[in-house]
């Protein structure tokens, strides 16, 4: 059975795919979209708060037997059926297509309240400049969001005139980027941004160092507590902060990597996103810390007393920072330019999801695609975030989209590919016919184990808190948190099953051969590998020995 | 800093940082293959 059609619309057609030019520019985007907000402002706290400098074992531990071989699932399945995530995971086994529909409607989600950050860090670099917040950093984050909170959170449509500006500057960059198509538009704003927040970062760091104070922040975070190790919840941190970090599982990097030519190495630079990603969060770690200490001793503080996460590090933590720090302005520019960075090529690589899905579902070129998508993606998100309810709105869907949605959604493709599809042997074929970087039945067992094991444990614990214990969400309505929380991450899985039910107009990318003109490859079979043939030059050439078309 | 505050960035640093020195020297070993 064939993942085609009986009749193509057009025998041979093609499909109008974007492409990346290369290795490098697939490297970069990558690095770009993994490389984002969770790596400035959640690792640094959570490294803090669960061992110290001892999270280094954990942390490697989650990303080597977690991150990267999810990385490598992902790469896997979006560069052997050369699609976007519906049309991928459908080629890969018929009814598993809902899991491609479930991610590309997270990332919908993701979205819309994402560029609402990015609004607020890129409005910021402007204040930093003259330190428009004052000596009340705090009240004027408040003033400036005019952000509602606590029981007062409703559905409101009162605008705030200086986000919406801002909202609209970042929707216009991002359809102009993703409008230019995958080579010219995220490739080339990746090559760009990475090595710019690279530098702009480093630059930071070494001016955050020099800052009285630093090196007691440094110590903070780096002095090792052992003991956190016999806690399971230390481990499950470590697990969930590379997990989330990473982009692996949500439709991202199998995206990606089908614009990725067949003849590439995609072990070896799996390996290359999945370091440089860590080795970004390192340096975030030493430029926030050294930051925090100079703010504790300027307060007369313990840095433990000011260690902040989130938005409440950037957008009130920094901002006294920069008060306070000689030279504030620089910093400012520094640390806001580069949430925008990071920021933007994360922005660019969720939409491009949905994008990738339109364009594969209704054979649409790269314009039309994305005018499709951001056109109606940028008026919801600025209608609804913009406002007085953005974010209160934001807090609680990133936090359910984040639960019941990546992790929901990891550990169901997980299963599924390991124990309904036994596609694992396939994939590892695929993945070491042009790897530099062998995978064996470790990677198996990761991806097919401790994954699953890790995503569970995560999920259930996380529900449980919740459920139970009275978190910053309990302090919003509670048909807020119903509505806008369970019943939305509920809505996003049935729609993905209803979605994919829905047949495929015979002009769409699934019954057309590869952008380069070779058929797609057949389904997986069950259980089995790939042969092994030494005139292949690409994966593609290798079949299932009993699935031969 | 204190003496293990300090070992364990180093071992942050070098593990990390190194790892991506590491996979970097392994993808410019392997150069890409020209698509014909």
């Amino acid at each position: 059975m064939t993942a085609h059609s009986p009749a193509p619309a057009e025998a041979g057609a093609r499909a109008d795919r974007g492409a990346f030019a290369g290795r490098t520019a697939f490297i970069f985007a990558a690095i770009g979209s993994a490389v984002g907000l969770g790596n400035i402002w959640r690792f640094p706290a959570v490294a803090y708060e669960n061992g110290g400098g001892a999270f280094i074992l954990p942390y490697l531990v989650a990303l080597l037997t977690a991150g990267i071989p999810l990385l490598f699932l992902d790469y896997a399945i979006g560069h052997r059926w050369r699609g976007s995530a519906p049309a991928a995971w459908r080629r890969f086994r018929r009814w598993t297509e809902f899991i491609g529909w479930w991610q590309v409607l997270i990332a919908l989600v993701i979205a819309l309240y994402y560029a609402l950050i990015l609004a607020w860090a890129t409005n910021y670099v402007f204040f930093s400049l003259d330190q428009r917040w004052g000596d009340d950093p705090d009240g004027f984050f408040g003033e400036y969001t005019q952000a509602l909170g606590g029981a007062d959170v409703t559905i409101s449509f009162d605008v705030v005139p200086a986000v919406l500006v801002s909202m609209i500057l970042v929707w216009i960059a991002t359809i102009v980027v993703m409008a230019l198509g995958v080579q010219k538009g995220i490739s080339a704003s990746s090559v760009v941004f990475i090595p710019l927040l690279v530098v702009m970062f480093v630059i930071l760091v070494i001016r955050a160092l020099f800052l009285p104070g630093a090196i007691d922040g440094l110590e903070a975070l780096f002095r090792p507590h052992w003991a956190s190790l016999l806690k399971p919840g230390v481990w499950v941190a470590a697990y969930g902060q590379i997990f989330f970090s990473l982009s692996v599982a949500f439709g991202i990097m199998l995206t990606y990597s089908s614009y990725l030519k067949k003849k590439t190495d995609l072990t070896g630079s799996g390996l290359v996103v999945g370091f440089a990603n860590s080795g970004f969060e390192i340096l975030c770690g030493i430029g926030v810390f050294s930051a925090l200490g100079f703010m504790a001793q300027a307060q007369g503080v313990e840095v433990g007393d000011v260690v902040k996460s989130g938005i409440g590090l950037a957008f009130i933590a920094f901002p006294t920072i920069i008060s306070e720090a000689p030279a504030g302005a620089l910093i400012g520019v520094l640390f806001f330019g580069s949430l925008v960075l990071a920021g933007f090529t994360s922005l660019i690589s969720i939409v491009e999801v949905v994008i990738a899905a339109i364009q594969d579902k209704f054979g649409l070129s790269r314009i039309s695609s994305t005018l499709w998508v951001c056109v109606p993606l940028a008026v919801v998100s600025t209608a609804l975030f913009s406002t007085t309810m953005g974010m209160p709105l934001l807090d609680v869907l990133d936090k359910w989209a984040n639960e019941y949605g990546i992790v929901a959604a990891a550990l169901v493709s997980t299963i599924i590919v390991t124990y309904a599809v036994r596609g694992l042997p396939t994939l590892r074929d695929h993945l070491n016919h042009r790897g530099t970087f062998p995978i064996g039945r470790w990677w198996l067992v990761c991806v097919g184990l401790v994954a699953p094991i890790v995503l569970g444990v995560s999920l259930v614990s996380s529900t449980i808190d919740l459920i139970t214990s009275p978190t910053t969400y309990s302090e919003y309505p509670g048909w807020f948190i119903v509505v806008f929380g369970w019943l939305m991450a509920l809505a996003l899985l049935v729609a993905g099953i209803v979605l994919s039910l829905l047949p495929w107009p015979a002009t769409s990318n699934l019954f057309k051969d590869d952008s380069d003109g070779d058929p797609i490859a057949p389904e997986v079979v069950a259980g089995k590998g790939l042969e092994d043939r030494a005139d292949a030059t690409t994966p593609h050439e290798l079949r299932s020995p009993a699935g031969r078309v | 800093m204190s003496a293990s505050a300090i070992v364990m960035m180093v071992i942050a640093i070098v593990t990390v940082w190194g790892g991506l020195v590491a996979a970097v020297v392994n993808i410019v070993r392997h150069p890409e293959a020209t698509e014909d």
